[in-house]
């Protein structure tokens, strides 16, 4: 074991503490995220989940302390600085372009790559039908892989709500990012959607090498794929362990009971 | 479509204009257009080139924008100022190496660029700030910057002041104005079917999400409102020197501006053929109802609005929709009797 090389970290927080107002949504949370994880992170409701992931993506920016992707400083930067490093997310309530179609939906992620200049899109330059193919044909495959290549035309929020949950990560996943956020992807699922979900995560995570960092409340999801789980209970981090070790911890079940 | 056929198009329909701009000034043979038709018809292109224009900022990129005669007016009295101060020396200038009639010929879309220029640089200066800030910062602050630009051209004595820029050459005709409105066309729905197009979209409907996929919001929608603010002043420099419409910061005031709003609402809010239709309609609908007013004097206007509210309860979303016209409506209808909504979408 020990001759192994440890991992790296991915992801390093340290200190993270977000004050609204008088409450603290996040107070003093250390995490490290080792690349290639799936990493859970459980509490209950209100407890800072989806905050966390809104500080790490860069839609508040924290009162105190430090986030660190891949050796560089993220707390402070615009979501969009932040995606375009390597970071992507889905929603909790989903927050797909209604009025766009399923494919439209998946092609926003292509302009941060995108080389051509307003001009080559005005005139419509050979570098401009080049790139506007070469999205379309890497959206289309992204959509196969979720087997919704056959409603590519189709409005998002045509969808059920399954595959609009599915779509949110495809979206997501076209930003070519290395670390992948997942507010709650089963929720709304039925048990059958919510396994499959399961095993797509996981084989996503080794196809496209991304480290995943999951919220969700089904604890079949997350005891089932999660290899590393981290307990958040009022902002703080109350345990972090096997999916195993969290099962068996006294704070985690007193969170959970004292809170139902 | 491969360069050479682009030119091709671009030279035919150039031709095209030519022919049409002939017929409209001098007529063909013993065929004279009327006077207050082809000034009609004129209205409606610059009408085009202002709702398609305006279109871009508040269809596509969502952003309420109540600033577009601000525009018009930054890019009318500049192109005009040009024109007429400096529009003598530009043609002795260009004639004596190209020729007296393409110096003659030039002043017209030099004056032009000079406005769109203007116009731009306005749209940055009313942009930057307010489309930092979410919500409806945008159409307050534009409210306000229109009415600023016709208090500070009612005080340049200059350009005419209250009385209005009057004293200026009639040189733009049939052939700008449609050079103008096709090139706007041309310029937004190109925008639109591309990668920035799919980045202002994606502001309009969620600007989080939009940041999430790595788009920096607040650069696509000062983008999107300088390129509106440009076209705009593109089309004040045309209704500027046409010599029917001369400029006077009465007619450009923020009246105008909703004027403008109400030809792509009516058409469709995003819709680019509607955007065409609606500035058609609204250009036209006054005009139809004058003999109307003319034996009941006030209908006019009544009759107008009753047919805006009317169209407003039982088709909110505007007569296209997000949809755009196409031939293939009718031929779909025939094939299969599957409404035309799903047509558009299914071939994308
Ligand atoms: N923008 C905000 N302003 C004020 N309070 C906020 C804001 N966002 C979150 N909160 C508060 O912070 C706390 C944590 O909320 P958060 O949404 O992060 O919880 P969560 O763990 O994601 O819960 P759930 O499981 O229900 O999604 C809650 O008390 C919430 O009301
Ligand atoms: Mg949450």
């Amino acid at each position: 074991m020990s001759s192994a090389p440890a991992p790296v970290s991915v992801l390093k927080v340290d200190a993270l503490t977000k004050r609204f107002g008088g409450l603290s949504a996040v107070k003093e949370l250390s995490m490290d995220v080792k690349a290639g994880a799936l990493y859970g992170l459980i509490g209950p409701n209100g407890a800072g989940k989806t905050t966390i992931f809104n500080l790490l993506t860069g839609v508040y920016s924290p009162t105190e302390g430090t986030i660190v992707f891949k050796g560089t400083s993220v707390a402070g930067l615009k979501p969009y600085e932040i995606t375009k490093l390597g970071v992507a997310r889905t929603f909790q309530n989903i927050r797909l372009f209604a009025d766009m179609t399923v494919l439209e939906n998946v092609m926003t992620a292509h302009h941060i790559r995108s080389r051509q200049f307003l001009i080559d899109a005005v005139i419509g330059t050979g570098r401009h039908q080049r790139e506007e193919r070469e999205t379309r044909d890497k959206a289309m495959e992204l959509l196969k892989i979720f087997d919704l290549d056959s409603v590519a035309g189709e409005l998002a929020t045509s969808l059920p709500y399954g595959n609009q949950r599915r779509l949110e990560i495809a979206r997501a996943l076209a930003t070519e990012p290395s670390l992948l956020l997942l507010d709650e992807p089963a929720a709304g699922m039925n048990p059958q959607e919510a396994v499959d979900l399961m095993n797509l995560i996981k084989w996503l995570r080794d196809e496209f090498s991304l480290t995943i960092l999951l919220v969700e409340h089904n604890m079949k999801v997350v005891m089932g794929i999660c290899e590393r789980i981290q307990v958040i209970d009022y902002g703080k981090s109350i345990a972090l362990g096997t999916p195993d070790e969290i099962q068996k911890d006294p704070a985690v079940i007193e969170a959970y009971l004292g809170g139902a | 479509m491969s360069l050479t056929r682009k030119v091709i198009y671009i030279a035919i329909g150039l031709v095209i204009l030519l022919g049409l701009n002939q017929v409209f000034e001098h007529g063909l043979g013993d065929f004279q257009i009327n006077g207050y038709y082809a000034r009609i018809v004129n209205l409606i292109g610059i009408a085009i080139t202002l709702a398609v224009s305006l279109n871009l900022i508040n269809g596509l990129a969502g952003q309420f924008s109540l600033g577009h005669a601000g525009f018009m007016a930054v890019g009318g009295y500049s192109a005009t100022y040009v024109t007429v101060f400096h529009g003598q020396q530009i043609a002795g200038l260009i004639g004596s190496s190209l020729g007296e009639v393409a110096g003659s010929a030039l002043v017209m879309p030099i004056s032009l660029v000079v406005g769109a220029i203007a116009a731009a640089a306005a749209g940055l200066v009313v942009g930057v700030p307010s489309l930092r800030l979410k919500g409806d910062y945008l159409a307050i602050v534009t409210l306000g910057f229109g009415e600023i630009i016709r208090v500070i051209i009612l005080n340049i004595p200059a350009v005419g002041g209250a009385t209005g820029f009057t004293n200026t050459t009639p040189i733009t005709n049939f052939f700008w104005i449609f050079s103008m409105a096709i090139l706007t066309i041309i310029i937004v729905a190109n925008i639109r079917s591309s990668t920035f197009g799919r980045a202002l979209s994606a502001i309009r409907e969620d600007e989080i999400a939009a940041e999430a996929m790595g788009i920096n919001t607040t650069r696509y929608k000062v983008m999107a409102f300088v390129i509106s603010a440009a076209l705009a002043g593109v089309a004040g420099g045309l209704s500027g020197q046409l010599f029917a419409n001369p400029l006077n910061p009465q007619n450009l005031n923020f009246v105008k501006s909703i004027e403008v709003i109400v030809m792509i609402v009516l058409g469709g809010i995003g819709s680019i053929t509607g955007a065409v239709f609606g500035a058609a309609t609204i250009t036209i609908l006054p005009e139809a109802l004058r003999d109307v007013d003319r034996q009941f004097p006030g209908m006019r206007m009544v009759i107008y609005s009753l047919l805006l509210i009317l169209l407003m309860i039982f088709r909110p979303q505007g007569l296209l929709g997000r949809k755009e016209f196409s031939l293939d409506w009718f031929r779909r209808k025939k094939a299969a009797p599957a409404p035309p909504a799903a047509g558009g979408d299914t071939d994308v």
